[in-house]
């Protein structure tokens, strides 16, 4: 008797699993499914393509749609960012974890405010800004609007990171006669790099789905962004939406940061959590 | 670092008056000397620097904006006005006039999807946390599966959800009857709840999941012992537990969602009556060039995602940055030590 209702309930577990996996990779496994079709089936609804052709990603490489020039500037803009977020952050974030000063608590919820800042009020103000002095369709006026997610994104991630190594290591360094920035340089910044790394792989998605400054900034095709350049891929006609061209540079885009994801998915989960629970 | 020669903030390098060497000191803070509070001056103050010229510069740029008008024709006079006229608070005034059933719309827009998004996300998300809590085979699958949605970019979900709603699409095919998405009405609103639900419901579910890791066995045995079934197990020990943690990721969610831009603008369409957020209404005049009313909207946008974070640190106690202000304010949370350690909150 208990053994079936055992059976029974680590059934029920099991069909909750896979109802998950299934919720959150069914919208994925679509976009994967449309894109391999051809334009004369693309309105099939069956699971598997009936032919497996990769015409639209032909099309995605069309020199007319300049995808391959809108990927360049994603991973422009989106590095950029990352590695200047990273760089102020580390330091920053090290004195808030590891030094005492005065209104470190108010400086850090400040900083952790602006992340939850709404883009669109610094966008509107910047936009008439970078109208008047010429940086329209510019990399820096994709990339200046971003710091202000990238940065504090990253200054606490780092915090946490910092947080959790043990004092003793820099205390033994200080002891061993380090100043406090050698132990920092050669102590703590190797020890830290799996969570430099992480905050860096989170940093960049975030700067890499980057949308609306990306939109505002630029009206010239060849400054567009990767995500903002699918979404204004044009058909053979004006009124004919290319979907299976959007769907295969949609595969495009996020198939890299989905397999960083599964790669790094233990560190990137510890990083998302770090706040809530870690 | 180049960082050396910006002035740090005057407030941060001021000294402390001169300690007695022989003065005990908290606990945590050995060396918080005058030494260590110029170093942290150096290290904080390029980052702040940065934050002054990305967001509260052009914070205040739009509060300034949002008191001119529009160039163009000056009534008064009948000729083309080269500078934007000053028009004091004209443009918040025009909310409750004619001009401002956009407006309102918008905010209505805006405050339906932050409410119902939320609110299903979470109910989804801790459904997800205690299934993938249970299970102990395929947790590593699973895991990476709950991640994907999350690392696809928006926009991409925009497109690949309007694929999904298009008329000839999967959703009428599963659902047996043609119904015209993508176009104004409620089924509109209908298809970005549903899209925006599937990309952050699996992150709430993560960020539940890692609190619910850190609640110890025992509390759970003590709880069977004394006769609680799971229901009960369940609202008195796991909810009360990963409170904290629910809270902190609903509160990242409501301001996430009452920023929301893209989904709207690429599933639907940019000036769509029936998905129009405050983000789109703002975005929108200021392509038009109309700066001063979008100047103004994005303030009044500013000043609700405040008072709603406000609302949540007040009144719920979500605690955001945890143990970091040694001697700051405590959380009233939770009395298991181990988990209020750990319950810091920082992603």
């Amino acid at each position: 008797m208990t053994t079936l209702t055992a059976k029974w309930r680590s059934g029920l577990l099991y069909a909750g699993v896979i109802a998950v996996v299934a919720y959150c990779l069914a919208p994925f496994y679509w976009m994967l499914v449309s894109s391999l079709r051809r334009t004369s089936d693309i309105f099939d609804t069956s699971l598997f393509p009936s032919v497996v052709s990769f015409e639209n990603y032909r099309a995605v490489f069309d020199p007319a749609q300049g995808f391959g020039r809108a990927l360049l500037n994603s991973l422009l803009v989106a590095g950029v960012t990352t590695v200047l977020a990273l760089l102020l952050a580390t330091f920053t974030a090290y004195a808030m974890a590891r030094l005492e000063f005065r209104f470190k608590r108010l400086i850090l919820t400040l900083i952790i405010a602006t992340s939850m800042f709404p883009v669109v009020s610094i966008v509107v103000p910047l936009l008439k800004l970078f109208t008047d002095i010429g940086w329209i369709n510019s990399y820096q006026a994709m990339i200046v609007p971003s710091m202000s997610f990238a940065l504090p994104l990253a200054v606490w991630n780092l915090t946490t990171f910092f947080r959790q190594m043990p004092d003793e290591l820099e205390h033994a360094a200080m002891v061993d006669g380090c100043t406090r920035g050698q132990a920092f340089r050669r102590v703590i910044i190797p020890l830290a790099a799996p969570g430099i790394f992480t905050t860096a792989i989170i940093t960049f998605i975030a700067a890499w789905n980057e949308f609306l400054i990306a939109l505002s900034m630029t009206n010239k095709p060849g400054m567009q962004t990767a995500p903002v350049a699918i979404s204004k891929f044009t058909g053979a006609t004006t009124y004919e939406t290319p979907f299976g061209s959007q769907m295969a540079a949609g595969v495009l885009v996020t198939v890299p940061l989905v397999v960083m994801v599964l790669v790094f998915q233990r560190r990137i989960v510890a990083g998302l959590t770090a706040g809530a629970a870690k | 670092m180049a960082d050396t020669k910006v002035p740090p903030p005057a407030t941060a390098v001021r000294r402390e008056p001169a300690e007695p060497a022989d003065r005990p000191r908290p606990r945590r803070q050995p060396r918080a000397t005058a030494g260590s509070a110029r170093m942290a001056a150096l290290l904080v103050s390029p980052t702040l620097l940065v934050l002054t010229v990305v967001v509260l510069y052009p914070t205040l740029m739009a509060l300034h904006e949002s008191l001119y008008g529009p160039k163009g024709l000056d009534p008064e006079t009948g000729f083309i006005r080269a500078t934007e006229p000053f028009v004091g608070l004209r443009n918040y005034a025009d909310i409750f006039g004619e001009a401002g059933e956009r407006f309102w719309n918008a905010f209505w827009n805006t405050t339906f999807f932050t409410v119902v998004t939320v609110a299903l996300e979470t109910l989804i998300g801790v459904a997800m946390a205690l299934i993938m809590h249970k299970a102990f085979r395929g947790r590593g699958l699973v895991r990476a599966g709950i991640l994907v949605p999350w690392a696809v970019p928006t926009a991409i979900s925009g497109l690949l959800w309007r694929w999904i709603f298009n008329s000839d699409g999967i959703a009428n095919a599963l659902i047996g009857h043609q119904v015209l998405w993508t176009t104004e009405g409620f089924h509109a609103k209908v298809a970005v709840i549903v899209a925006e639900v599937w990309k952050t419901a699996p992150f709430i579910g993560l960020l539940v999941l890692a609190g619910l890791q850190v609640i110890p066995k025992e509390v759970y045995e003590a709880a069977r012992m004394d006769g609680a079934g799971p229901p009960r197990q369940f609202w008195h020990i796991t909810l009360p537990l990963v409170k904290p943690a629910l809270l902190v990721a609903m509160l990242f969610r409501c301001m996430d969602a009452l920023r929301m831009f893209d989904l709207p603008y690429i599933l639907v369409g940019a000036q769509k009556h029936s998905v129009e957020t405050l983000s789109m209404l703002a975005q929108n005049e200021a392509s038009n060039v109309r700066f001063g009313p979008a100047s103004a909207y994005s303030v009044l946008l500013f000043l609700y995602v405040f008072l709603v974070a406000l609302a949540f640190v007040r009144l719920l106690g979500a605690d955001l940055i945890g143990d970091v202000g040694a001697g700051g304010r405590r959380r009233k949370g939770s009395r298991i030590p181990a988990l209020r350690r750990r319950s810091e909150v920082t992603a």
